[in-house]
């Protein structure tokens, strides 16, 4: 181990994290706003509107995020000609949005089916006191029925942001400069793979165990109604 | 795309390597599983330490970036060791370091898979087999093996969904997977797209025809439980 490469390449690796940074935190911010939709949709009983989000979760679970990020980047160049007609050329052009667009359409399939995992487990009585009051379906969502899957669904979701950081590795084979593009670079610069890659790694895992850390924070607020009562000793009389 | 510009067999071979490098590294997790999940239970302080160190590291590492450490970082290992040995130079080959790699990762998974059915089989029935005088090892392949299978296949089969994935990251390290082929062609046809979505929807038929043979073998594996 030569400590001197990772101490000369440091400001390449903090580049790449914050790279890293963006396209997780753009992907999963971009992925819940498709995935609660998407979950809804699921939910529905009629068949015909059923099979839409079935079938996008499927695809997007069932196939890997590197073959799902070639055939945006790779393959947009077979769709250039109406791509540049709607004005969309400049977006899938760039490695950065392409990877961006992959993360966010991946996430939000697995998030779509911790949302509905969650929303199927809601109790029916809550359903029911819902109806009881004349709420439409809508309000009912917004109210009674996210909000408590929401909490239900929280662990599954701490999981899914850590897989998304580490599925953002993938970037860097489409030239983006992320934490494992930083490795990468520092590997051909110095051909010094174990320190090139034990360093990304420690970065990742340094990002893995602070998700964890706020997810787990967020757990003990979000569940505080959960927790097992414990009832305070009463204060001890002054002698 | 009627007969895929005459690629589809270039593919298909692909798909074969591919199948070949999940079921080889399937093999090579379950292997590290057990004995993760046998360190992790044992009473040894060292084998918890270092299975503990193993589950932690490999699951808060992505995949890619321990292959191309086991495959850049192992060549310089070897390297290294047949200069002092003196065998020369030895190639890593992308399939050793991509099998190995995949089978690495998804041991940590299943360490905690197995872990998890082991705790679940009931402690009557060990306790039973130790009655009648069974040894350790004849517990554990009569009684615990059988009895864990039930609990274990569910997280299995989820890690083996996961695992056929992860293969697509060998066409990385350049093995001829079928991630690969598929840039190959797309780039000689100017149709990427069509190659990559075809190679996403052969990965969709590995996933449905496990689909069916894990729900096959959840079954089987449940009959003689009563259900309320």
């Amino acid at each position: 181990m030569d400590f001197e490469i990772i101490l000369d390449s440091l400001p390449l690796y903090v580049h790449g994290l914050w790279m890293t940074v963006q396209l997780v935190g753009l992907a999963l911010l971009f992925g819940i706003c498709l995935a609660i939709p998407i979950a809804l949709l699921h939910t529905v009983r009629n068949p015909l509107v059923w099979v839409f989000p079935w079938a996008y979760i499927y695809f997007f679970r069932g196939t890997p995020l590197l073959v799902q990020m070639f055939m945006i980047y790779h393959g947009a160049g077979q769709f250039r000609a109406p791509l540049e007609a709607w004005g969309l050329w400049p977006i899938f052009r760039e490695a950065y949005w392409c990877a961006i667009i992959a993360f966010t359409l991946n996430t939000a399939a697995y998030t779509a089916e911790i949302i509905r995992g969650a929303i199927e487990q809601t109790p029916f009585g809550e359903i029911e006191a819902a109806r009881a009051f004349g709420m439409s379906r809508l309000t009912m969502a917004r109210r009674i029925v996210l909000p408590s899957a929401f909490r239900r669904a929280l662990p599954a979701y701490g999981n899914e942001v850590i897989f998304m950081l580490h599925g953002s590795a993938v970037a860097s084979v489409i030239t983006l400069v992320d934490l494992l593009g930083a490795g990468r670079i520092v590997n051909s610069d110095y051909h010094a793979p174990f320190e090139s890659y034990v360093t990304a790694g420690a970065f990742y895992l340094g990002c893995t165990f602070a998700i964890v850390a706020v997810f787990k924070q967020w757990e003990k607020r979000w569940h505080a109604y959960l927790r097992p009562r414990v009832e305070k000793p009463p204060a001890r009389a002054p002698v | 795309m009627p007969d895929l510009y005459g690629y589809l067999p270039f593919i298909l071979q692909g798909m074969k390597l591919t199948v070949e490098v999940a079921v080889l590294s399937l093999i090579v997790s379950v292997v590290l599983g057990m004995m993760g999940a046998a360190a992790k239970l044992s009473s040894v302080p060292l084998a918890r330490l270092i299975a503990g160190v193993y589950t932690t590291i490999i699951r808060g590492v992505p995949d890619l970036v321990l292959m191309l450490l086991i495959f850049f970082g192992g060549q310089i290992l070897l390297n290294d060791l047949g200069d002092a040995l003196g065998w020369g130079y030895v190639d890593v080959s992308p399939f050793v370091a991509g099998t190995l790699t995949i089978g690495f990762i998804l041991g940590a998974y299943m360490t905690e898979t197995f872990r998890g059915a082991i705790l679940a089989v009931s402690r009557g029935e060990i306790e039973a087999g130790f009655a009648f005088g069974m040894s350790a090892r004849q517990v554990f392949f009569r009684i615990t093996l059988p009895l864990m299978v039930r609990h274990a296949l569910p997280g299995f089969g989820n890690n083996w969904l996961v695992l056929a994935k992860t293969t697509a990251l060998v066409s990385v390290i350049g093995l001829q997977d079928m991630v690969f082929r598929a840039g190959q062609a797309g780039g000689a046809t100017h149709k990427p797209f069509t190659f990559y979505f075809l190679v996403a929807l052969l990965y969709l038929v590995i996933t449905a025809v496990s689909d069916i043979a894990l729900r096959w073998a959840d079954r089987r594996s449940q009959a003689g439980v009563r259900r309320a």
